[in-house]
């Protein structure tokens, strides 16, 4: 009895001799042959799979970028869905090795509980959606309004800020699941449903009648929303990085999926060249092949092939990228990567 | 020499010795392995950044919660709202073991009836309740609660003082005034008295056989007390209506929909178990009491109050326990249907925006345990007192 008890004592222990910490996470994705990515629940245009189980969105190709680096394939990924509330939690574990889950970067997230922002890929705020017969025009007639949201996020906290800055009542109602809280606003238990103005683009598709409901003008706080790494795997963190990076350079230079092959065997432009992976050697920094972000630019597309495929003004989603902070530094927006080189 | 080694030789392997023994390296490696978990715990928390410590409780919190019993807003503390949480989880589970036991005792007696169409009603009851998981269960009274109730501005209402709407159920406040505390206190005064009517009344029953009706007397004289102490300090109470002000009513108590359907839920669900329970407890007392009962002339009343419930309750407690220890621990899925219990608002809100998960979800395990703690030695209590004398 007592050796049986010894020897369950020791299996416990090697159980929990888990690492100590991640460093050498490209070795470990390398050798297994894939990695894992953190997604949401279903997002329309930012992840979301369809009815085979692909995943897709601006999200997801942030995540199949850094796959077509690695592996020359952008389909090396394995797709984790999370809550709000589980993701960091799951990225900590090493559960997954990238979250890209419209995750807002903030100092406290940033500081605090063992995370590293690799970039923004969608620059958002939160916004206010009510019911059209409602006669609402501005969220500052919202006194008294019960608001429904998600747990596990700074829509939180932002909602809390703006009613007490603008020194209105109101009553939270706070749901796990995005789905939980759009079907209780549909059913008519808040006045105005929070969250990212983008989220509120999405998850109105879901709604029963998405006509009904308008999103409100006011923006309440700034949500940068991109990748998220463990803290002290900063060779990790610089792959994530910089495919983002590569995506947005791409396309300020004119390089898209469409053209890439031509305009590379072509190209005199230094610039468009390193991108091609033809001078620089770029990718020896980054432990990578000299085709990585060529093969990201061909695979998965640059910054506006992927927009305007998930959530541009074509798509169900139709957020018009023009005149929004998403657009490249040069048209007015405030999309400004740093160069490859 | 030889007396020495045998000495220690029988040291060595007297079965007591050896016991202690190996209780000694079990004890030692269990140390150990706690030693080495929180340790590794420690040295992977900092290699990783992550904060920890108890410092965050005494930050401001900076988020709003939907119900508070206590003052509450997003300058309050973390510490805060984790008692807020936890009054909520308290809330939920009192009302929710109220019913529960009410409910479930009544169709476990219903269960028993010689009456087919009262037993069989029961029956289904059980069965269809115990056998839907009880997330589906929370789910269907939220959302059937939802659909069929009207919006605020069509709220059903009575006598303009009570208002039913989806956003939840809202009752006058009853607001004592000044020169009311005088009613409490007689009240406080007349429920010692009537506790001690029924201990006198017990004891002279034991002496002389003779019985009093120490219930209908100290009902009496609680509820008359409180009358005419109201009467004579001239009614100093007043009530506080709700009102619809823009979105919502104010003023008032409200039970948000979220309560009444977590409440709902729980309480219907655990009662299925109860009336299992209060059934088999029922019919685990033989036969032979109630025809001994008969025998000796105790009217029908009397054999189930002083013969029956008092055997079944022995057999019933225990598993009872049980019972409120789940509901209470299932209170905790209040989480799906935006209830602010204490998982919700405290290992839910609070641990994301502060990130530390250790330490949050050890305050939250602790709370249940000592809550389930409490319910069983409360039960244990019960139970002890239940007890036939001389039994063990």
């Amino acid at each position: 009895m007592n050796t049986m008890r010894i020897t369950f004592l020791g299996l416990v222990c090697s159980v929990l001799m888990v690492p100590a910490a991640f460093a050498g996470t490209l070795d470990t994705v390398k050798s297994q042959g894939f990695f894992n990515c953190g997604v949401s629940q279903g997002v329309p245009g930012f992840s979301n799979p369809d009815e085979n189980g692909n995943w897709s969105g601006i999200d997801v190709d942030v995540c199949r970028a850094v796959s077509a680096a690695i592996f020359g394939d952008p389909d090396k990924v394995k797709y984790v869905p999370l809550t709000a509330k589980e993701r960091f939690t799951a990225l900590q574990a090493g559960e997954i090795d990238v979250l890209s889950r419209n995750t807002t970067w903030t100092l406290s997230r940033d500081a605090q509980i063992g995370l590293e922002f690799a970039g923004v890929n969608f620059y958002d705020g939160q916004g206010f959606m009510v019911r059209k017969d409602s006669g609402i025009s501005s969220a500052m007639e919202l006194d008294g309004a019960s608001v429904c949201t998600n747990l596990g996020t700074t829509t939180e906290l932002n909602m809390a800020d703006f009613f007490r800055a603008n020194g209105m009542a109101y009553e939270p109602v706070v749901f796990e699941k995005a789905d939980e809280v759009v079907n209780a606003y549909d059913e008519g238990r808040c006045d105005t449903y929070t969250t990212d103005k983008s989220g509120l683009a999405a998850q109105r598709t879901k709604l029963a009648d998405p006509n009904a409901h308008v999103v409100l003008p006011e923006t309440i706080s700034k949500e940068p929303l991109g990748p998220v790494v463990r803290e002290g795997d900063g060779d990790w963190a610089d792959i994530v990085r910089w495919s983002l990076n590569a995506m947005i350079e791409a396309e300020e230079f004119g390089l898209t999926q469409a053209n890439a092959q031509t305009t590379c065997a072509l190209t005199s432009n230094p610039v468009v060249a390193r991108l091609c992976g033809k001078e620089g050697a770029t990718g020896a920094g980054l432990n990578l092949g000299e085709s990585w972000s060529y093969d990201i630019v061909t695979m998965v597309g640059n910054y506006g092939d992927v927009y305007e495929k998930h959530v541009g003004e074509n798509t169900p989603v139709g957020l018009a990228r023009a005149g929004s902070p998403n657009a490249s530094y040069k048209n007015g927006g405030v999309l400004y990567a740093p160069p490859a080189r | 020499m030889e007396t020495d080694k045998s000495k220690i030789g029988n040291f060595i392997f007297n079965r007591s010795v050896q016991g202690v023994f190996y209780q000694l390296i079990t004890l030692g490696l269990v140390a150990l392995g706690i030693y080495y978990i929180v340790t590794n715990t420690a040295r992977n928390m900092l290699e990783r950044g992550l904060a920890s410590g108890f410092h965050f409780l005494g930050v401001e919190s900076q988020f709003d919660i939907g119900m508070t019993l206590i003052e509450y807003s997003p300058t309050s503390t973390y510490f805060d709202s984790f008692i807020v949480g936890l009054l909520n989880t308290l809330l939920v589970a009192g009302i929710g073991i109220l019913f529960a036991t009410i409910i479930g005792f009544t169709v476990g007696i219903m269960r028993l009836s010689s009456n087919w169409l009262i037993a069989k009603i029961a029956e289904a009851y059980v069965e269809i309740l115990r056998n839907i998981p009880l997330l589906l269960q929370i789910f269907f009274w939220y959302f059937a609660v939802l659909r069929a109730l009207p919006k605020p501005k069509q709220s059903l209402e009575l006598y303009d003082s009570f208002f039913l709407n989806n956003r939840g159920l809202f009752i006058p406040d009853t607001v004592f005034g000044e020169g009311s505390s005088i009613i409490f206190y007689l009240l406080w005064l007349t429920i010692i008295i009537s506790i001690g009517i029924f201990i006198w009344a017990k004891r002279r029953q034991n002496r002389t056989g003779e019985r009093f009706p120490a219930f209908y007397v100290s009902t009496a004289l609680i509820l008359g007390t409180f009358f005419i102490s109201l009467a004579a300090t001239g009614f100093p109470v007043s009530f506080e209506y709700p009102e619809l002000k823009g979105f919502n009513f104010k003023g008032g108590v409200k039970l948000i929909p979220e309560l009444v359907a977590l409440t709902f839920a729980l309480a219907m669900y655990t009662a299925s178990f109860i009336a299992e329970v209060v059934r088999g407890g029922i019919m685990a007392v033989s036969k032979g009491q109630t025809e001994a009962a008969k025998s000796v002339g105790l009217k029908q009343n009397l054999i189930l109050r002083l013969i029956i419930i008092p055997q079944a309750l022995r057999v019933i407690v225990p598993p009872l326990t049980n019972q409120y220890l789940n509901l209470t621990k299932n209170s905790s899925l209040a989480a799906a249907i935006a209830y602010p219990d204490l998982v919700l608002v405290f290992a839910g809100t609070a641990l994301m925006q502060t990130g530390q998960a250790i330490e949050i979800i050890g305050m939250v395990m602790g709370v249940y345990l000592f809550l389930s703690l409490f319910t069983s030695v409360i039960m244990n209590l019960f139970n002890r007192f239940m007890k036939v004398d001389g039994e063990r």
